[in-house]
């Protein structure tokens, strides 16, 4: 598995190819892309902050349930940006390749669900008017 | 004993530095911890959620910390 925290603009294509494998009829892939609304409001940009040891070791952690839950996966390749995201960059990568399709689409979503709820990343939204972190408050 | 105390995102804006370093008592625990830093900072108390980690795993609230313990408080997370 690839695991992967970046300041820097993700090679999606690299990402991709990190997923790739001989053994494997499916490559599936998440994309998160940085939106221009959030609860009605118009982003200007994202902020995101990462714990980054924590960040690498619970991503790990994340794939390697994947991994457990589908046996046969062949490969899981993520990338998760951290820094000044701009309207319409990518934020994360999530991929991964199985012998059969319904597999991957089930272990793709898996992956980007979990890590939402688990990686120490922050993303704190910039609006016109002022900032907020997103999900800090009930 | 003394522990330093990584922050992060709305808990680093509340405290207003990017680590604490703080006295606790020997054999503190992780929820120990929290009820002292929610006295301290109370707006911590307003946050959703507010989570220990330990050596980069998340701390149960009866898992005790040691000095050289790398700890950090994870307010609630939103990536992806």
């Amino acid at each position: 598995m690839q695991i992967d925290l970046t300041d820097q603009p993700i090679d999606v294509a690299a990402v991709l190819a990190a997923a790739e494998s001989e053994e494997a009829g499916a490559v599936n892939a998440f994309i998160g892309t940085v939106r221009n609304r959030s609860e009605g409001r118009r982003v200007v940009r994202l902020h995101y902050e990462a714990y980054p040891p924590m960040a690498l070791r619970q991503l790990t952690r994340v794939a390697e349930m994947a991994q457990e839950k589908w046996p046969m996966l062949r490969k899981i390749a993520v990338t998760h940006r951290h820094g000044t995201l701009e309207i319409g960059d990518v934020a994360v990568v999530v991929a991964v390749s199985t012998p059969h399709r319904a597999d991957s689409f089930a272990a793709c979503e898996y992956i980007i669900d979990t890590l939402k709820e688990v990686v120490p990343i922050w993303k704190k939204e910039e609006y016109e008017d002022g900032t907020v972190w997103v999900a800090a408050h009930p | 004993m003394t522990i330093n105390i990584a922050l992060f995102g709305i808990a680093r804006e509340i405290v207003g530095q990017s680590s604490l370093t703080i006295d606790t008592p020997a054999g503190q625990s992780a929820a120990g911890l929290l009820a002292e830093l929610r006295r301290t900072y109370p707006d911590l108390g307003g946050l959703r959620s507010l989570a220990v980690a330990v050596n980069n795993e998340y701390a149960a609230d009866d898992v005790v910390l040691h000095e050289r313990d790398e700890i950090a408080l994870i307010p609630p997370v939103s990536g992806g």
